[in-house]
């Protein structure tokens, strides 16, 4: 029998929703995920915010959301700049679905320093 | 030209029997299967079912002639032979919408589903399907927040939600009941939920229930970071009981509630759904005597109607059935009442069960909840099935790991983000599931051992089933 590891006081037990009971993602998973985000028609948008506030709903846009982007490698060198400019921030991807005005799907691509 | 009074019994399809009618837009519509007795005609028995849950008695009343009965009738215009099965038939009829008051299912259902069910003529009557007007679907108020007001609110997107009833589902302490849920929520799940049985017993009453419930979620949040929530069951012996209940778990900050829709009644419901709705509060549905309604294929009302009458009165999730391990036609009557719980338009589709178009408009869809007999093996077909508006259910499958609840928890949490994952890369989940849970079970030895407690399924479905239109 195992002890289930969690625990207030371990920021380790802190989860991201989707795919954070996951291991990382490596490159290749990410770049798998954000090709799902443009086939399904979804707009990508980027958030950010610092660890303490992250129970909320509304994280910092990362500039507007990217209307119409289809390119993997575009968004990924968004989510670079807004990781490298918030280095200590968790920051999201959203794939917005404009008729159902509700994100499809949500990840988190880089984690700050949790608390 | 005036009618003349003339006292006596007339057949009824002199009256309701009406095969050049061309329904309205307006009209609400419904599809009976009509199993006869011996010896009577088809077109009379239609005939007779459209009157009795309309405007007909037994024998013409000289109070008839004071009103235009011929707007007011309900009107059998078609009947078809039922595939397969040469003991019934299936009855069409038309209701003007005038015949129902406005944004109640009670009314309706007092009509369609009344005296007609008792009817000497008749062997047995089954309600097959209704098709409700878009106009008559604006005047209920619905479910309370619908599928993406929920996400929002409770911030899930893009996978199924989890849950898992609390078992045993009765004798459990207050407290310990509480730890359960605990267990549970800190493991990754999204929800638990009170079973059916938990109103307020002498053994836990509901308001310390309510209170320890609500501490497991808070604690769980904070730990996590992820928001959770329980179905806390208000239903009652009385309406105003249900709504204290209901009041004090908005008052403790709980984002969901549950009730009984069938048991509790669609007075009750209808109430506590406008209620969750000005109160930004969710409701979840749970279906108590529903097999006793639509299980019989003769006699009854069908799952899909009932599913209908719960969109209209209100409710945010509602039990659908899980579908796996199922016969081939139930898989397809359920995709076609998830559709009917969560699309804005379905179409006819008589492979699916669905006799009639279905307009809702811009109300809001119902999360379909797959609950019952479920473990970390069905996953795969799950994702695959519901999709991600739904609800996926694993008390057993949670409870029953050998390493307690929170360990169970985080095996299906883990078990469905990998599904997910390898769904959004394209990959067939029914297929490729066993892969894809051993995959995933490297990196959790929570998943590693549920997979070995409970057996392995077969992943049999790649093929398309085949229909059971016959109701054999």
């Amino acid at each position: 029998m195992q002890d289930y590891q969690s625990s207030l006081s371990d920021a380790e037990s802190r989860k991201f929703e989707t795919f954070s009971y996951l291991p990382a993602f490596d490159a290749a998973q990410t770049r798998t995920q954000i090709q799902y985000i443009i086939d399904k028609g979804w707009n990508p948008s980027i958030e950010h915010t610092e660890p303490e506030n992250s129970f909320g709903s509304y994280w910092y846009m990362w500039k507007l959301p990217m209307f119409g982007e289809t390119d993997v490698d575009a968004i990924l060198k968004e989510l670079e700049s807004c990781h490298a400019a918030h280095p200590n921030n968790h920051v999201r991807l959203l794939g917005l679905d404009n008729y159902v005005q509700c994100a499809g799907t949500s990840m988190v691509i880089f984690t700050g320093k949790t608390v | 030209m005036a009618k003349t009074y003339s006292a006596g019994v007339q057949e009824y399809r002199d009256t309701y029997w009406m095969p050049d009618y061309t329904p309205l837009e307006s009209d609400i519509l419904a599809c009976f299967k009509v199993t006869p007795q011996d010896g009577v005609p088809r077109e009379e028995l239609a005939a007779a079912v459209a009157a009795e849950s309309s405007t007909g008695t037994w024998t013409t009343v000289w109070t008839d002639l004071l009103t235009d009965l011929d707007h007011y009738k309900g009107r059998a215009y078609a009947i078809e032979d039922v595939p397969g099965d040469d003991t019934c038939f299936y009855a069409f009829i038309a209701y003007p919408l005038d015949l129902f008051e406005e944004g109640s299912v009670v009314s309706v259902m007092t009509s369609l589903v009344g005296n007609v069910f008792g009817f000497k003529a008749l062997r047995a009557l089954r309600l097959e399907d209704i098709r409700f007007p878009l106009a008559y679907v604006m005047t209920c108020n619905g479910p309370p927040q619908g599928i993406h007001v929920e996400r929002d609110i409770l911030n899930k997107y893009g996978r199924p939600m989890l849950g898992c009833t609390i078992k045993p589902k009765l004798g459990l302490s207050a407290k310990n009941y509480g730890r359960a849920c605990y267990e549970g929520l800190r493991g990754g799940l999204d929800f638990t939920k009170d079973d059916e049985n938990v109103t307020s017993q002498p053994f836990m009453r509901w308001r310390p229930r309510f209170d320890f419930v609500m501490e497991a979620i808070n604690k769980a949040e904070d730990e996590t970071g992820e928001r959770k929530g329980h179905y806390l069951n208000v239903t009652s012996a009385t309406a105003d009981e249900m709504m204290k209940r209901a009041e004090y778990a908005k008052e403790i900050g709980a984002p969901i509630i549950m009730h009984d829709y069938i048991t509790g009644g669609w007075t009750a419901n209808t109430q506590l759904a406008q209620w969750c709705q000005d109160n930004g509060m969710l409701l979840h549905i749970h279906r108590a005597m529903h097999a006793v309604i639509d299980r019989n294929p003769h006699h009854g009302i069908h799952f899909r109607v009932l599913a209908k009458i719960l969109r209209l009165s209100g409710g945010d999730h509602l039990h659908s059935g899980t579908v796996v391990g199922k016969l081939e036609g139930d898989r397809e009557a359920t995709l076609g009442w998830i559709d009917i719980m969560r699309d804005s338009y379905i179409k006819e589709d008589r492979s699916r069960g669905i006799f009639f178009d279905q307009d809702w408009g811009s109300m809001p869809g119902v999360i379909p909840v797959a609950s019952g007999g479920i473990h970390v093996w069905h996953m795969p077909a799950l994702v695959n099935i519901f999709g991600d508006d739904s609800v996926l259910q694993f008390g057993g499958g949670t409870l029953g790991h050998p390493w307690g609840n929170a360990a169970g928890a985080a095996a299906n949490r883990v078990a469905c983000e990998a599904c997910v994952e390898a769904r959004n890369m394209g990959r067939e989940l029914e297929k490729e599931g066993k892969d894809i849970l051993q995959s995933a079970a490297k990196h959790s030895p929570e998943l590693a051992i549920a997979m070995e407690t409970w057996k392995e399924i077969k992943f049999e479905f790649d093929t398309v089933d085949k229909i059971d239109v016959s109701h054999k």
